[in-house]
């Protein structure tokens, strides 16, 4: 799996939030639009695109978006 | 806003079901508000009469596109060819009357495809492809029927309204947030092919039941579509409006 790709793949979760926000060292809980039904939509999305389960705790402990790619990796 | 809060003056629509009773008069009345429409149904002939008879408007030419939408390819099609939507009429529905004993699993299956399926499936690859803008507005023709009450008979097509009013309040919960408003109306029975399976004398035994003393014309749930889509109902969502003549009061 690619970060490019997964960068990519997190940003279309949000609609609001310039796509230029989204890096591999973006603080996602900061964004002003992110929220606990974006959250949803991104456990939902790693779960289709890439086939791993996370839970919530997953989403809480990463920081930025290279963590959060990071652990679906390592579960992969 | 705009002088008329119920004008659709700008807006694009797209419609499935066009072809039919309640879909034809919907694109007519959209498109006399103002909408450019994007009418799908699997008649196509009908569907290329519909189109025929719209007047023209200032924001763009009316589409149609010819889709089954039980067809996951032909669905797909649909969405791509679709432009950027500020209101999707998800109308598309089949009825037939069975004795809940005589129900057959193919008979199930097929209305469940078309009523409650391929409604949802459209519904999710529009937003998924982020087909519905800011400020759009999904409606979905439910019925009276299973959400209001039941009759005999009717338990597949009931079974399926259910469905379609538990999804339209979800995806109102989900997308508000997003500022994409979601509602259906409810209608009893609407002069159309689709209560073909009636007899006259069941009609007129039902039509007592009714304190308006008659059914709906298309135009009567038309209306209450183009409500829904206009900016008149911005605070509206999650609602099931009921146009049943009075029908469910008794």
């Amino acid at each position: 799996m690619n970060l490019e790709e997964f960068i990519q793949n997190f940003a279309e979760q949000f609609d609001d939030t310039d796509a230029s926000e989204f890096k591999a060292g973006t603080v996602f809980h900061e964004l002003p639009e992110y929220s606990s039904l974006i959250a949803l939509s991104i456990i939902a999305m790693i779960d289709e695109e890439y086939d791993v389960t996370l839970k919530g705790d997953d989403m809480k402990s990463a920081v930025t978006i290279e963590d959060l790619f990071n652990i679906v990796k390592s579960k992969q | 806003m705009n002088e008329n809060p119920f004008t659709l003056e700008g807006k694009t629509i797209l419609i499935t079901g066009g072809a039919g009773g309640i879909g034809s008069e919907v694109a007519k009345v959209c498109a006399q508000s103002g909408a450019r429409v994007v009418l799908t149904d699997i008649r196509e002939d009908v569907l290329q009469e519909v189109l025929a008879s719209l007047p023209a408007v200032g924001c763009g030419e009316h589409l149609a596109v010819k889709a089954d939408l039980t067809r996951a390819e032909e669905l797909q099609a649909l969405v791509d060819a679709c432009p950027a939507l500020d209101g999707f009429v998800c109308n598309a529905g089949v009825m037939k009357l069975t004795l809940t004993q005589f129900i057959t699993e193919e008979e199930l299956t097929r209305i469940q495809r078309i009523n409650l399926n391929a409604p949802i499936l459209l519904t999710r690859t529009l937003l998924k492809k982020k087909k519905i803008s800011k400020g759009g507005s999904i409606v979905f023709t439910a019925s009276a029927a299973g959400v209001y009450r039941v009759s005999l008979g009717n338990a597949i097509y009931a079974t399926t309204k259910c469905g379609i009013d538990a999804f339209m309040r979800t995806v109102a919960l989900e997308f508000g947030p997003k500022g994409i408003r979601c509602n259906s109306v409810n209608p009893g029975m609407v002069e159309t092919a689709l209560i073909g399976g009636f007899t006259e004398e069941e009609k007129a035994r039902e039509m007592q039941n009714y304190p308006l003393r008659r059914f709906a014309k298309p135009l009567d749930i038309a209306l209450g579509i183009v409500y829904l889509l206009s900016d008149a109902s911005s605070f509206v969502t999650g609602t099931a409006l009921k146009i049943d003549g009075g029908m469910t009061l008794s």
